[in-house]
């Protein structure tokens, strides 16, 4: 164990003047590599894609909010329309779906590596444990959001499964018309089971992003009192606007209230 | 006061471990913890028994050497404070109190409670030294400290290595430790020539030992010293930025 590292050797500390022997591998894509090896650096980059995410995620939501708008004139449902113009972003310049395809690839990566980071870099945790405490915990600062990110992120990927499935490509949908959001999310959300478990779903989503975001700021290394002060309103709201946005979707279809 | 006793034994480094049931019996509420267990050990070797192998040494909170998770807490349920600054009266009469040594691939079991916690140790070493001027002796506060650097890494360096965030932490992750050694070189002037170099090589080893930092921020609590959380985002910023800059020196040759 004491010859872990080259630098633990008196001798060669006291010679090194580099802090690491230049390797002919030193490109971008090994530093990158290296980096993600490390767990910081993985942390970093899973906060980073995670603010990618929660930018989606939120401006999914406020997209969404679409839903309760009234029909124009010509009686599209104004939902609809914002669907088609995300499609149209930049046409004829930019072909059809192609600022879309750029974002969901984008997208797919950070939520990839999100993934993968947080897999790991929970399993390597576990590992680090092989006896468990056999006195029940008694938590005083580990707040229920932060010790089951793990679960909650487990849901959440569960559900973005069924969600595309759902309402991108209508496979499990039972009236699904491409193109159609309205319709779709409206007889979609009419089932209780369906619309519960969007809610068990979101609520999990809502846990997960309430200790992401305010993990974050700890992640990329923030030290600054000011941001200190304001991490845990900024982290509440956020997760307050998102879930409460999202759960009134399943609700006020459920209850009829949009149909 | 008498109290019940669930404590971890364990003959030897790779020897099955179980927990053994011990009464402790006429236990004054003055004692502090380690006294209590004293006693129970007094007790085993007049029976002939074993007495059960813990950690010990300054029993006044700065040596780090005692650490025992008591009730699932490490350090017992008094925050702030060190076993051995834990006293009886702050248990009932009748309790069972489960005791159990630091639970980490990174510190494991000697014997009984003591943990092996060279992990530590190889972290420390990785930082390596730090440059200073030697020959006469410098004038009075000619190396001028910012007050609020000063006490940060004050603050920081009141450490004592106990490895309670370690067993604390649900992740089983060092950063609260490494963090504090990290900032309290990283905020003076003194640990400036050495600072990115010392960053990586801490944290990679530290990396080879314990599990990754979520945030969730149970090693603060169980810290007998109150190291701040903040510790681990200087961690966090100064490792990445000697990513950076330590590759800008190799590049250089």
């Amino acid at each position: 164990m004491g010859m872990l590292r080259g630098a633990i050797v008196a001798g060669d500390n006291v010679t090194q003047i580099r802090p690491k022997a230049p390797s002919d591998e030193s490109t971008a894509v090994s530093f990158l590599l290296s980096f993600y090896r490390s767990q910081v650096g993985r942390k970093w980059i899973m906060a980073l894609s995670g603010v990618a995410i929660v930018g989606f995620v939120f401006f999914h939501m406020l997209g969404n909010l679409h839903l309760y708008e009234p029909a124009g004139p010509d009686g599209v449902a104004r939902i609809d329309e914002y669907a088609e113009g995300l499609r149209a972003i930049g046409e004829p310049i930019i072909p059809r779906s192609g600022l879309l395809w750029v974002a969901r690839i984008g997208l797919l990566a950070a939520f990839l590596v999100h993934i993968h980071a947080g897999y790991s870099l929970w399993w390597k945790s576990r590992k680090t444990r092989p006896v468990r405490y056999d006195a029940d915990r008694t938590w005083v600062t580990a707040s229920f959001a932060s010790r089951n990110m793990v679960i909650t992120g487990t849901i959440v990927l569960l559900f973005i499964i069924y969600h595309l499935a759902h309402l991108t490509w209508g496979t499990v949908h039972d009236d699904f018309i491409p193109g159609e959001v309205r319709h779709n999310v409206i007889t979609g959300l009419d089932n209780p089971i369906v619309a519960g478990w969007y809610i068990v779903a979101n609520l999990a989503l809502g846990l997960h992003v309430l200790h992401g975001i305010w993990s974050m700021f700890q992640s990329l290394g923030s030290t600054s009192p000011r941001l200190a002060a304001i991490r845990t309103g900024l982290a509440t709201g956020i997760t307050a606007l998102i879930v409460l946005g999202n759960l009134s979707f399943p609700l006020l279809v459920l209850t009829g209230v949009v149909s | 006061m008498r109290v019940n006793l669930r404590v971890w034994r364990q003959a030897g480094p790779d020897a099955p471990g179980g927990f053994e049931t011990y009464q402790a019996e006429e236990v004054s509420e003055e004692m502090s913890f380690l006294e209590m267990l004293d006693m129970v050990n007094e007790e085993l070797v007049v029976s002939g028994g074993l007495p059960i192998t813990f950690d010990h040494d300054c029993r006044e909170g700065i040596c780090g050497s005692c650490g025992l998770m008591i009730n699932g807490q490490a350090h017992g349920p008094q925050l702030g404070t060190a076993t051995c600054q834990l006293h009886m009266r702050t248990f009932s009469d009748g309790d069972t109190i489960v005791i159990e040594p630091w639970r980490s691939s990174g510190f494991p079991v000697i014997q009984d409670l003591a943990v092996n916690r060279s992990a530590f140790d190889q972290i420390i070493e990785a930082g390596g030294f730090i440059s200073v001027a030697t020959g006469s002796a410098p004038d009075a506060n000619l190396t001028l400290v910012p007050k609020v650097a000063a006490d940060a890494a004050m603050d920081a360096a009141a450490c004592i290595g106990c490895g309670a965030c370690v067993a604390a932490c649900p992740n089983g992750a060092a950063q609260l430790f490494t963090g504090a050694k990290i900032t309290h070189l990283n905020l003076l002037p003194q640990g400036q020539a050495e600072r990115w170099k010392r960053t990586e090589q801490m944290v990679d080893v530290m990396d080879e030992f314990f599990g990754s930092c979520s945030n969730m921020g149970e090693c603060t609590t169980a810290c007998p010293k109150g190291i701040p959380l903040e510790v681990i985002a200087e961690l966090n910023r100064d490792y990445v930025k000697a990513q950076f800059i330590n590759r800008k020196l190799t590049a250089q040759d």
